[in-house]
């Protein structure tokens, strides 16, 4: 038991930061680990790294499940490091509603870059988060950045239509699309095909793909100022790597663009101003709300009532909250004690 | 209260020249229905890219399915791999075609466990949770 194997795998969470810092994968799993099970200690181990984070360059990959976003990581991540850039890869995949269990499966097409020194890659699972991304994600961001990390490239969940938080956390974000989902109508609509920095038609061997690429074309030219980045889109063939370099350079492009703009730092204030107030909000729910509603909680007679309709939620909602605020003004230092 | 949140992480994979992953798929189907996070790595990898995948993705525990008859050698070498690379506290567990008398010495190079045909899933779901406390 005195191998230095057994120990780092179970050493103190400081130790593990220092090891990490110091270049060690195995430290840097285990850390990543402890912040998804958000195990006691973490919020200091996050609160150490930071000071170390803010190098990395985020880039986001989302679209439908099938289009080919894993190959395609793949193949970006190898582009990127052929030009001396050190790689992080969090790929994301669903967590079952029924039984928290996941089957992950990104790297299964992630051969390219399997033995790669300088790219590392992480699966997690959602661990029920809507949104395409889990709730760990933006912290596991800043560990690999901490680590030295160049670009970290983020694939979502297989999205549907709404699932636009990639582009909360990431730089750049990248929607791919593939011939053959439907028609020019399906691109108007709002949600995930607007947060595209970059559009990647994929699969654009296949029939259909020109004709995808000018519907979007026309689509987004309608919105778009001159002034502002247009996002290109870009055909690509994952499978056989064609048109790969292409989508690097605009990667590298809109990197360009946002620093030269002075967007990037506006980028990041906006999103650690986001981050503070999700923070804020959790902690005053789990800290201070949940435990004065406790005595508030519906009872079972309650809710026949409502099924039954002889009383409406509404009316029920608001006395809760009008209990609440009540025992709040009654003793507002004392928040452990009301309702009591 | 303190929600528990730690997963169970399990890699499942193949081993050498094996084209077989029915055994693999539903090892791993059964882990999720079980709550447990599984990265499943595909055909025809290395020790060296099992070993690899699993720091990386720091699990729990390793299942490996082989058909092949190359366990003696592979099975081994990943277990070597893993303790030179200070990860020995990863469990590597087997299933496939394993002859009974092959079990014993794999068992003395680290090898955890062996599960031949038949085993009912929740016999290996039940082993994990033990030992992995």
């Amino acid at each position: 038991m005195n191998r230095s194997g057994k120990i780092l795998g179970k050493s103190s969470p400081f130790k593990l930061v220092d090891e990490m810092l110091k270049g060690s994968v195995r430290a840097l799993s285990r850390l990543i680990t402890l912040i998804e099970d958000e195990t006691p200690g973490s919020s200091e181990v996050l609160k150490r790294i930071y000071y170390h984070s803010g190098n990395a360059y985020v880039v986001g990959l989302t679209g439908a499940p099938g289009t080919g976003k894993s190959t395609l990581m793949d193949h970006v991540a190898i582009e990127l490091k052929r030009q001396g850039f050190k790689i992080g890869i969090i790929a994301i995949d669903p967590s079952s509603p029924f039984t928290g269990g996941a089957f992950l499966g990104d790297r299964l097409r992630m051969t390219e870059t399997l033995n790669e020194d300088d790219i590392y890659i992480r699966s997690m699972s959602t661990r029920g988060n809507l949104g395409g991304l889990s709730v760990a994600t933006k912290n596991v961001i800043k560990i690999l950045d901490a680590f030295g990390k160049d670009f970290i490239l983020i694939e979502t969940v297989g999205t549907g239509q709404a699932e636009v938080d990639v582009m909360k956390e990431t730089e750049t974000t990248i929607v791919v699309s593939v011939p053959g989902l439907g028609d020019e109508i399906q691109i108007m609509k709002a949600g995930v095909m607007e947060i595209g920095d970059i559009f990647v038609v994929n699969k654009a061997d296949k029939n259909g793909a020109d004709r995808l690429v000018e519907e979007i074309e026309t689509i987004f030219r309608m919105g778009f100022r001159s002034e502002e980045w247009v996002p290109p889109i870009m055909k690509t063939v994952a499978t056989k790597r064609e048109g790969v370099t292409a989508l690097v350079e605009k990667i590298l492009n809109h990197r360009e663009y946002l620093i030269g703009k002075g967007l990037l730092r506006t980028k990041r204030m906006n999103r650690i101003q986001q981050e503070i107030l999700e923070m804020v909000n959790a902690k005053i729910i789990n800290e201070i709300i949940i435990p004065i509603r406790e005595p508030y909680i519906v009872s079972e007679k309650l809710l026949d009532d409502i099924v039954l309709r002889r009383k409406d939620p509404y009316s029920v909602t608001e006395e809760i909250v009008d209990n609440i605020i009540e025992a709040f003004q009654r003793s507002p230092k004392g928040v452990n004690q009301i309702g009591k | 209260m303190v929600k528990q949140k730690k997963k169970v992480r399990v890699l499942i994979g193949k081993l050498g020249l094996d084209g077989h992953d029915r055994g693999a798929k539903i090892i791993s189907r059964a882990l999720r229905d079980a709550g447990m996070e599984v990265v499943y790595t595909g055909l025809k990898k290395t020790p060296k890219d099992i070993a690899r995948i699993a720091i990386e993705e720091d699990v729990n525990l390793i299942g490996i399915s082989i058909l092949s008859g190359a366990h003696e050698t592979l099975l081994p070498e990943l277990c070597q791999l893993l303790k030179e690379n200070e990860a020995d506290d990863i469990k590597v567990i087997a299933g496939g075609i394993i002859p009974k008398d092959d079990v014993p010495p794999l068992k003395q190079l680290g090898v955890e466990a062996v599960f031949g045909p038949g085993t009912k899933t929740e016999e290996i779901v039940q082993f994990i949770k033990t030992v992995i406390q």
